[in-house]
């Protein structure tokens, strides 16, 4: 393959791939790091534009009014025990409820897995659905964040088809020596699920962290109850809601803009989630191809 | 040339047949009380809404309750078909369905294809890392970069006015004529490099010595990308395409509802907002219930209607 004489056509396919890869990485990582440099930039200095890559007037102010800002503080905590709790209980739930349909001689196989296959392609819809929680009284509670969505067909079905490949031999030898189902869980098919395991807790934290509606819908009159990402966005709706920079700037105290804030709190809510996908990636890939699988 | 992809699910599932019995059911008894358990979570939480929807044909009060509200038969339906405003959120819905759909596939698999181009591993490795990032950033974050990106000193408009394309910034979030491309570009945006994944997954599954007979029979890089690399990943995309027709009428919400304002309202509402604005903002919920069962029908009748058209085609299906 290597010695083989490359073509005009190919050297010209060459080039124009890695244009296309390089404009492609500029175009994402691009409005990473401008928010990353107006987020560095004094507020007041920013609103002159001009600020691509990296900021003309240093400053912390950003980061300091963001920390001070109790609303952020209290929402990042309740993101953070979101996506911790949720993550826990949505993985410990999608993973019992896949063993139980992987177990070969389950009675009720069939039955269990189509009911909440079903889940996947009917839902109730928003109104019967707030209804059904406010009745339940979940309305400003912590509660709404973590139980609605513990178990998801699409999570079960991915750690159930990585559960179908582990060989029978092992709970059969393990019944042998004794074994109920809770040791065969625990001891014998959850250590070898690790990776999938780690795919779903994935996939949940993900969704726990960047999720925003919930909050608005019913915890928007609890500010307590509030998350990271509804308080960031409202704190961009209070942006672009400014028309002119002219009442940002007489609206900002200090040298701080709303703009600046936000692009400080933009990169402090992104930055768990990018510090850590990078040494992910092996998860989600599997993940992603175990998914779609069918059914 | 075709190749047959060996599809893992199709693995045959025979099992051992189990007869209800006493002594199964004494030794499943640990499984058979988690599932009780998770079925009466799952009714709860999934199948205990569907009864909700008895409200779209009730003058539903909340006084009343589902027991005793006025049952109206299909007047609710009538009023929002007769809603204009209503017809114009189905056009928006499926418009910006069908074309984020038809953008983020194509987007993907060209992408895919071209990254698995690249020769040095190392660049690929870096390449694909970056193409995930935005796929973990909150539409909040994203819609708020995107206001950045395109406002009028932000850095499009900056581009544009240094090529001389336009003489005075362009308020691109004032004209209905720029939101469905925008919604387009941020899904793309988004999304890319994630679906991407599961396109690279299938392409490395290409057995390899189809490229070495193709380079043998003299094809190019383009001629085994069109007679190698795309027919080995036809079932994929087959499979993908379908998981995602009944998605068509999800894929608005989160980012119309944030980048929209009064000035587009034609064109950016969708039926989730819809259903919000009229649900839960002036509490009429037999309307938004409606118009969520609308949503519901049609989605589910597109699911069949795509897998009909699949299995007519011989291709893959989900059912």
């Amino acid at each position: 393959m290597n010695k083989k004489k490359r073509t005009m056509a190919d050297k010209v396919f060459v080039v124009c791939n890695t244009v296309f890869m390089i404009l492609f990485v500029i175009i994402t990582l691009y409005p990473v790091l401008n928010t990353l440099a107006v987020s560095f930039n004094d507020g007041t200095d920013a609103l002159r534009g001009g600020i691509y890559l990296w900021p003309r007037k240093w400053t912390l102010k950003n980061y300091t009014t963001v920390l001070q800002k109790n609303n952020l503080v209290t929402g990042a905590f309740i993101s953070v025990a979101r996506t911790v709790i949720g993550t826990v209980l949505a993985l410990v739930s999608n993973a019992i409820l896949a063993f139980i349909v992987s177990r070969k001689k389950f009675l009720f196989k069939k039955q269990l897995s189509f009911f909440w296959v079903v889940t996947m392609y009917v839902n109730g819809g928003l109104i019967p659905t707030f209804l059904l929680y406010k009745n339940l009284g979940m309305t400003n509670s912590f509660a709404v964040y973590v139980v609605p969505g513990m178990i998801s067909a699409f999570n079960m079905l991915v750690i159930r088809t990585y559960m179908n490949g582990i060989p029978d031999s092992l709970e059969e030898s393990a019944q042998l020596d004794g074994a109920g189902y809770g040791t065969i869980f625990l001891k014998i098919i959850s250590p070898l699920c690790k990776p999938v395991y780690a795919t779903v807790a994935l996939f949940v934290a993900v969704g726990q962290w960047n999720s925003w509606f919930d909050a608005m819908l019913y915890n928007r009159l609890d500010g307590k109850l509030t998350t990271l990402q509804y308080e960031l966005m409202k704190l961009l709706s209070s942006v672009t809601s400014q028309v002119t920079s002219v009442e940002a700037m007489k609206n900002s105290s200090g040298n701080v803009t709303p703009t600046s804030v936000r692009a400080a709190a933009t990169i402090l809510t992104m930055m768990p989630i990018i510090c850590l996908y990078p040494f992910l990636q092996k998860y989600f890939v599997t993940g992603m191809t175990l998914g779609g699988v069918k059914e | 040339m075709s190749i047959k992809n060996k599809n893992k699910s199709k693995g045959n599932m025979t099992d051992p047949k189990v007869r209800i019995s006493w002594k199964e059911i004494k030794q499943q008894k640990v499984l058979l009380i988690w599932s009780a358990v998770i079925v009466v979570y799952g009714v709860i939480f999934y199948y205990l809404p569907l009864a909700g929807w008895i409200m779209a044909f009730q003058n539903y009060k909340p006084k009343d309750g589902l027991w005793h509200s006025e049952f109206i038969g299909l007047a609710k339906f009538q009023q929002l078909f007769s809603d204009i405003s209503f017809l114009k959120t189905i056009r928006n819905t499926l418009a910006m369905g069908v074309i984020n759909l038809i953008a983020t596939f194509i987007m993907a698999i060209v992408f895919a294809i071209l990254l698995n181009e690249i020769k040095s591993k190392g660049e690929k490795k870096v390449v694909q890392t970056i193409s995930y990032l935005p796929h973990f950033l909150s539409w909040i974050i994203v819609t708020g970069i995107l206001h950045d990106a395109l406002s009028g000193s932000g850095i499009v408009n900056e581009i544009l006015r240094k090529l001389n394309l336009v003489d005075q910034s362009i308020n691109f979030f004032a004209h209905p004529g720029y939101f469905w491309p925008i919604v387009a570009f941020a899904n793309v945006w988004k999304e890319t490099g994630w679906n991407a994944i599961i396109y690279l997954a299938a392409i490395t599954s290409i057995d390899p010595s189809l490229y070495e007979a193709a380079s043998i029979d003299g094809a190019g890089r383009w001629a085994k990308i069109k007679y190698v690399t795309l027919p080995g990943i036809r079932p994929t995309i087959m499979i993908l395409l379908l998981m995602n027709v009944g998605n068509v009428l999800n894929a608005g919400f989160e980012i119309q509802y944030l980048l929209g304002n009064g000035l587009v309202q034609s064109v950016s509402q969708t039926i989730d907002i819809y259903v919000l604005k009229w649900g839960i903002s002036q509490s009429d919920y037999s309307i938004g219930t409606a118009a969520g069962i609308f949503k519901s029908l049609v989605s589910i009748v597109l699911i069949v209607i795509a897998n009909q058209i699949a299995k007519r085609n011989g291709e893959e299906r989900l059912f």
